[in-house]
């Protein structure tokens, strides 16, 4: 807030003009420095340098197989759940490295939510049970479940169309409500970062365009990083973007500036489609 | 220059594209040379030409616009591809408006012959000279994305002005002079103040050409001479 | 480039467009294959049928309310029942039951979701598949040289026995179920922060549970039916036992021996105590499938 204040301060000009939007230079929640990850012995990033700022959306796109997937599941140490497959360098998360001797991954995981390309509700609970999953297995017991079922159901907009069926089994519902579904377990633990691996890629047009406007609202509440194919997607709903390219960061940019002057050649190949 | 897009058929759409503003700011080129040489000559069928071809660049208008439209709706253009587009649709309003001037510029010409067959004087040849040639550079800077070609463009409007100026200032002693040159000096004024827009929206196609290959908004940068940051 | 090259011209040796004498073998091919399909269907099911009707119609004339509640007579004497195999089956069973599911579920989860690609797991998968492969009468062997030599005949040791003969089905069942729940339910549960011994336990195998409670129930019913092993260990008894370290009575002990014996009676008792068998295994199948919907 006091940030936003400098900033209209400091413009004097009497018409306001409509500011990009990334305008505010947001703080930054997490920050990967140096980060190489391996599957077995083949190399899937190295050496990626990326601060990820809070309360935006930061988009990763680049071709099948340039690590973009690799990297945000390093953002959560998920990717070493992989058999043979591990991380060095640092990642950071409000300066604390969650690479560093005597961090649990499971408390990471806590802050660092996911969700995955395909809506993946656990099959033997119902709507209900997903989105208490994460605190119930934790062994958390909240005080007032069906409220914290409502606002997380409200928060994906999945409320209206659930609230009369609770009880039934989540894989009951469609492709995109089971993503909003899983969308809605992640918040109930109220994450700070929201990662998505391609949450979109198993949806149809309309879902899809409820899923992206669902980031654009919590998109202001929570760091969001999203992997996406799709760079229409990236552009609609992202504040900045990164081009990964054969496990390097390639370009980093806000997206306005991606995708309309991209400052490298091999980034501007890749989105207006030259690539190979 | 670059690889080519993984769908040909798209590169085949940008390619149609980039040769319809060629064809079309080729036009406006033989448009503008023809009515300066109608207007040095005195050259009423000439003139009558020119005036003609401009129903050819009304209709490359309507067609680009389209074509961008399309574009625009079936392939979401971005980076080089989405500043080509945008600028062509502002080129071509350019384009079509330095080809009215010419018909406009010839319809004068037209009316000078009929009142007294005589060769323009003073500044006019040498204004008419600067603003064709910064029209065939500005086209040529767009269609072959020559951003150095441009900026060079974009200094010589300076130039042109300075002869308007110095015109006006002739065709007023003109007329002072002598009552009997008002017709014909009103006239070349009218002409001189095309030639000094023609010369405008040549600048503003040289700036066009500037963001179409670096993706940097140049305009009204002379006005506003702040340090950007 | 300018213009976009030509399409290829379609190649002129385009499949026709006609039924010919090779589509109408391919047809014919396709119902012969079908029919084939059916045959070998209908074939398999006829010995079980076969089985169940035979065993029905020798057994349900012997079959009372006395049969099921009195021990055998002795050979030459009407009447007699198989109390004492009833209960020394499902003694049996129980106690193979305790022992061998908790061990083969483990070691399964183990297999499935900790060692997956260890040497080790290698080796226990290895030796689970042997171990499979053995017969039921080796096992029996084993059983009496390494226990039955030291402590006698025992239910203990037909227990034992049949705990051994169950614990390859139970593991590469148990294994393979594990197997077929996606990795992504996996993922999306570490990714919850939750530990992995509770993603597994809470999620992973309460996913896999029915599949896994099928395996165990395949396991239970070959054992319910073995034989050869119990001969050597738990030896048969003609009197109600409930006692670990006493021999024991079973059904298929008792069937074996009444059906080897001379007496025409015995025979038709046999069929009858195969026919309790069949429909005991039946009901244990039955029950554990309406308990599993219930709970999934």
């Amino acid at each position: 807030m006091s940030m936003m204040m400098a900033q209209s301060k400091s413009e004097s000009q009497p018409i306001p003009v409509t500011p990009p939007r990334a305008a505010v230079a947001p703080g930054i929640k997490m920050e990967a420095k140096g980060l190489k990850a391996w599957f077995g012995k083949s190399q899937a990033l190295k050496g990626i340098d990326l601060p990820l700022a809070e309360n935006q959306v930061t988009a990763i796109i680049g071709p099948s197989g340039c690590g973009k997937s690799t990297f945000v599941r390093c953002l959560n140490r998920m990717h070493e759940v992989v058999p043979g497959a591990h991380a060095t360098g640092t990642v950071t998360l409000d300066g604390a490295d969650i690479y560093g001797a005597g961090t649990d991954p499971v408390l990471v995981r806590r802050r660092v939510g996911m969700v995955f390309q395909k809506p993946n509700p656990f099959p033997t609970m119902s709507i209900r049970e997903n989105v208490l999953a994460g605190l119930r297995l934790n062994g958390r017991r909240p005080a007032d479940a069906a409220a914290l079922v409502e606002t997380s159901l409200r928060q994906v907009a999945l409320w209206d169309e659930v609230k009369d069926r609770l009880d039934r089994a989540g894989t009951s519902l469609s492709g995109g409500q089971q993503q909003r579904l899983c969308i809605a377990r992640a918040l109930a633990l109220e994450p700070e970062v929201l990662l998505m691996d391609e949450p979109c890629s198993a949806l149809d047009p309309i879902a899809t365009a409820r899923i992206e406007e669902l980031i654009h609202e919590i998109g202001q509440r929570y760091t969001i990083v999203i992997v996406t194919h799709n760079m229409q997607q990236a552009a609609r709903v992202s504040h900045y973007t990164a081009f990964f390219y054969m496990g390097e960061l390639i370009e980093h940019a806000p997206t306005d500036r991606m995708f309309t002057q991209p400052s490298n050649p091999k980034t501007e190949d890749y989105i207006t489609g030259r690539f190979g | 220059m670059r690889a080519p897009h993984t769908d040909r058929e798209y590169e085949a759409e940008l390619a149609l594209l980039r040769q319809r503003v060629r064809a079309m700011g080729a036009i406006v080129r033989e448009m503008l040379v023809g009515g300066v040489r109608a207007l040095v000559d005195g050259d009423t069928v000439r003139a009558q030409a020119v005036i003609d071809r401009d129903e050819e660049i009304d209709r490359l208008e309507v067609e680009l616009d389209e074509q961008c439209l399309r574009v625009l709706a079936r392939r979401q253009p971005v980076a080089s591809d989405l500043r080509l587009i945008a600028a062509t649709l502002k080129l071509v309003t350019d384009l079509e408006r330095m080809g009215d001037l010419c018909g406009s510029l010839c319809e004068r010409v037209i009316e000078l012959a009929a009142a007294a067959p005589q060769t323009p004087a003073g500044s006019l040849p040498l204004m008419a000279a600067a603003v064709e040639a910064m029209v065939l550079d500005a086209i040529e800077a767009f269609v072959t994305g020559d951003a150095g070609l441009a900026e060079q463009v974009l200094t010589r409007d300076d130039l042109v002005d300075s002869y308007f100026a110095q015109l006006l200032g002739e065709l007023f002693a003109d007329m002072m002079a002598q009552p009997a040159a008002i017709y014909r000096a009103t006239r070349l004024t009218s002409v001189a103040k095309y030639l000094e827009r023609i010369a405008d929206h040549a600048t503003n196609v040289a700036e066009l050409a500037v963001f179409m290959v670096n993706g940097e908004d140049i305009r009204h940068r002379h006005r506003s001479r702040a340090p950007r940051i | 480039m300018s213009a976009p090259e030509a399409p290829p011209v379609a190649p002129s040796s385009a499949l026709p467009r006609q039924a010919t004498g090779v589509d109408r073998r391919r047809a014919f091919v396709d119902k012969l294959a079908r029919g084939a399909c059916v045959a070998a269907t209908v074939l398999a099911i006829v010995p079980l049928v076969a089985v169940l009707i035979y065993v029905a119609a020798k057994g349900i004339g012997s079959l009372s309310l006395d049969f099921l509640t009195n021990t055998p007579a002795p050979m030459g004497e009407v009447g007699g029942g198989i109390k004492n195999a009833i209960i020394g089956t499902l003694l049996l069973v129980g106690i193979a039951s305790l022992i061998g599911i908790p061990i083969g579920v483990i070691t399964g989860i183990y297999l499935a979701e900790l060692g997956r690609y260890s040497k080790f797991a290698q080796a226990v998968r290895f030796s689970a598949d042997i171990l499979g492969g053995v017969p039921s009468i080796v096992i029996g062997v084993f059983v009496y040289t390494a226990i039955v030599l030291h402590w006698g005949y025992s239910a203990m040791a037909g227990s034992v026995s049949l705990a051994i003969i169950m614990l390859p089905t139970v593991i590469r069942t148990t294994e393979e179920m594990l197997k077929l729940v996606p990795d992504a339910l996996r993922e999306a549960a570490l990714a919850l922060g939750v530990p992995r011994w509770k993603a597994i336990s809470s999620i992973v195998v309460r996913t896999a549970l029915p599949g896994i409670a099928t395996g165990v129930m395949l396991a239970v019913a070959r054992i319910a039916g073995e034989t050869a092993p119990l001969l050597f260990t738990a030896f048969g008894n003609d009197a109600v036992s409930t006692s670990l370290t006493k021999p024991i009575g079973s059904l298929p002990q008792m069937i074996f021996t009444h059906s080897t014996s001379a007496d025409a009676e015995w025979h038709r008792q046999a069929a009858a105590g195969a026919l309790v068998l069949v429909i005991l295994i039946l009901v244990l199948n039955i029950g554990a499938r309406v308990f599993i919907r219930r709970r999934g």
